[in-house]
């Protein structure tokens, strides 16, 4: 039932009690916009790690080689491991491993093209490579199954390489020196997650035939198929055993074989922002707690104060539920609004700060280059938040109203 | 119109219990004009708070209008003030933040009247009090004698067969309180009973009856020829002062 009389009665009340109308706004919508920003800014933080984690294949796993430096089996610490073509044959056999590519280090690398050169880093890889680091092809193709098995000269340039050299010439089909020799270019690359795109990549064996290399290899690129934290970690150990059986070296020697398991960091990563969300929601709670115990707070104060209004209104005819209605509405009507009203300050900056990001980071932005990223909060979310305030705060004015409404006229009419 | 039959009533205090009203037997007919007199603390309030349903009293019968008046309802004793009583106070009770037009339609916001209906009407009252220029005034800027006839003006928006004055000049100095018993008294002339508290013997002889209180039970009555000669002494004993 709408009854715009009483309406009007409750507005003209608001209008002329401006403070206490204040007051108890500004506890509402305080509370939500600090519920807002924090909620945001939690979204923001995770958001911006999680679409950083995203570039790269999540199950990726590196490993390295180094010195032992405990001593195994009769051999002394301090012997150098190096994986060799074979290791790449058992490592692609290993159970778990989905694809595997192995690298050979070239060391500086000098790439030239008519009056053009520079001095750039050659990844040598598998084809797999490409599943592990997820690069984008803006022409040609990347190293494929049989560049490997022909050892042909062919490389692909990063973005950067190919503006350097060529500046706006087509690329595909010529031919640049590396250290010298010639290699034809089959494709042009990007690495979403990086700015730079200075790396060139070029099949493995030929770089082993060419370079020097013959069969030594000085890591691994691998994508397992492991899902939880334990899978991957399994796999982690199958792996480390293996070879620490075959170069002869201890399995806790985190020296002699180093790993990065990428999922393991980005689960234990997640489990630290699910933390986060967790405490700032401990937060976002107990700050619409302390807005709910402001608005009751408040509410016992607003009765206290118009005692002798409303035994003054009962004096002259004001049922007790009339004397609830007027105060409980009052209070209703000025949490809704300074509810919404933090509601829309709130997302509304936390929009405003999502809109001036990406405008000032334009596509570093989009690539990912940010731990803060889209900090907004689930309208839902908010919503249910303001409707909560309200709710509670009407249950808290509940109480005092009621308490107003039996006062006894002759008690609040009495003169102090 | 109203009958009291041996009414009492006491407060409680704690373990303490306070006897107030010891048995008030009093008859008052439609149209009167009534004082009620007595020291301090001898239960006028009390007797005139329970007239107006304010409050409850623990013995005896109450009948106003024929109506036994026992044991109602919140509800129900706020709607009867509604519709039969109008209250006038020494502290005038007018709500600070609505302006005098606001105060006087008051009544009738409980009676459902409309937000403009009301206004008018309030203004209609307003202008026989003489006060239609301080329509848009708060109360904080009006004079005590300008607040009480305010106050009587909400008083009588409802149309009430009562009003209730609890020393309705206790805080007016002498010419604005003849004014405001002047105002009193025409309005009793239109029919409705007038029932004050006071402590004044110049205001009381205005009245038609004076009912004197003394340690809960009536003293005495003055009416009629009786308060021909209660006027005389009294002005006796401003002469003699
Ligand atoms: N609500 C109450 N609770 C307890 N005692 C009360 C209450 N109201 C009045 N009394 C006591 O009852 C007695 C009568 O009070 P009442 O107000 O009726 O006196 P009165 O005749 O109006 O006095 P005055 O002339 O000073 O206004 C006083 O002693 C007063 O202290
Ligand atoms: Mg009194």
């Amino acid at each position: 039932m709408f009854d715009l009389d009483k309406w009007q009665e409750i507005l003209s009340t608001i209008k002329k009690n401006k403070m206490r109308t204040f007051l108890t706004g500004f506890s509402v919508a305080w509370g939500i916009f600090m519920l807002m920003i924090l909620l945001g800014s939690g979204n923001g933080l995770s958001n911006g790690v999680a679409s950083n984690f995203m570039n790269d294949a999540v199950n990726a796993m590196w490993i390295w080689t180094g010195e032992t430096t405990i001593a195994h089996q009769g051999l002394k610490p301090g012997r150098p491991i190096q994986f060799h073509n074979d290791d790449y044959d058992v490592i692609t056999n290993i159970p778990g491993v989905e694809t595997a590519s192995g690298r050979y280090y070239m060391g500086n690398t000098r790439y030239s093209y008519g009056r053009e050169s520079g001095e750039y880093t050659t990844v040598t890889c598998h084809p797999e490579l490409n599943d592990v680091d997820n690069m984008v092809l803006l022409e040609g193709r990347f190293i494929n199954d049989v560049d490997i098995l022909q050892t042909r000269k062919v490389v692909v340039l990063g973005k950067d390489i190919h503006t350097a050299l060529f500046k706006e010439k087509e690329a595909l089909g010529e031919y640049v020196k590396i250290n010298k020799v010639p290699f034809k270019v089959v494709g042009v690359c990007i690495e979403p997650e990086s700015t730079r795109n200075r790396n060139a990549y070029m099949p493995v064996s030929t770089a082993q035939k060419v370079f020097n290399g013959s069969n030594r290899l000085h890591n691994f690129a691998i994508t397992i198929n492991g899902q939880t934290l334990e899978e991957s970690q399994a796999i982690e150990d199958r792996i480390r055993n293996t070879f620490a059986r075959k170069h002869r070296f201890d399995v806790t020697d985190e020296s002699a074989m180093g790993m990065y398991n990428k999922l393991e960091n980005y689960i234990q990563t997640m489990r630290i922002f699910q933390a986060i969300k967790i405490f700032i929601w401990i937060i976002g709670i107990g700050t619409l707690i302390a807005g709910i115990v402001g608005v009751s707070n408040i509410m016992l104060i607003v009765v206290k104060e118009r005692t002798k209004e409303i035994g003054i209104r009962k004096a002259i005819g004001a049922s007790p539920s009339s004397v609830i209605g007027l105060i409980l509405l009052e209070s209703i009507l000025i949490t809704t609004v300074a509810g919404y009203i933090g509601l829309v300050l709130g997302t509304g900056l936390m929009e405003l700060i999502n809109y001036a990001m990406i405008q000032s980071a334009g596509e570093a932005a989009q690539r990912g280059e940010t731990v803060f990223l889209n900090p907004t909060v689930d309208f839902g979310v908010a919503l249910s938040a303001t409707i909560l305030l309200v709710v509670a705060g009407t249950l808290a004015g509940y109480i005092p109203a009621k308490r107003a409404a039996s006062i006894k006229p002759i008690v609040a009419l009495r003169d102090e | 119109m109203i009958t009291l039959n041996n009414i009492h009533k006491s407060y409680v205090m704690g373990s303490s219990k306070l006897h107030v009203l010891k048995g008030i037997d009093l008859d008052i007919e439609q149209g009167e004009f009534v004082s009620i007199m007595g020291s301090s603390g001898s239960g006028k309030s009390t007797l005139l708070n329970i007239l107006g349903m304010l409050d409850n009293y623990d013995e005896g019968t109450y009948h106003l209008d024929n109506k036994l008046i026992a044991n109602m309802s919140e509800k129900k004793s706020a709607q009867l003030r509604n519709e039969m009583v109008g209250f006038v106070f020494q502290s005038f009770n007018l709500i600070s933040f609505k302006n005098a037009m606001e105060n006087v339609a008051l009544p009738l916001y409980y009676k459902g009247v409309n937000r403009k209906k009301r206004n008018a009407i309030a203004m209609e009252y307003l202008d026989k009090l003489g006060l239609a220029p301080w329509a848009e005034h708060m109360p904080n800027e009006m004079s005590g004698g300008q607040k009480q006839r305010v106050a009587i003006a909400r008083a009588l928006i409802s149309h009430p067969k009562i009003i209730l004055a609890d020393e309705p000049t206790g805080a007016l100095d002498t010419s604005t309180s003849y004014e405001v018993m002047e105002i009193l008294k025409e309005i009793n002339n239109e029919g409705i009973t007038v029932i004050i508290v006071t402590h004044e013997h110049d205001i009381a002889a205005m009245t038609q009856k004076v009912v004197r209180l003394k340690d809960g039970r009536i003293d005495e009555i003055i009416r009629n020829g009786d308060l021909r000669a209660f006027r005389h002494t009294y002005n006796k004993e401003l002469e003699t002062a």
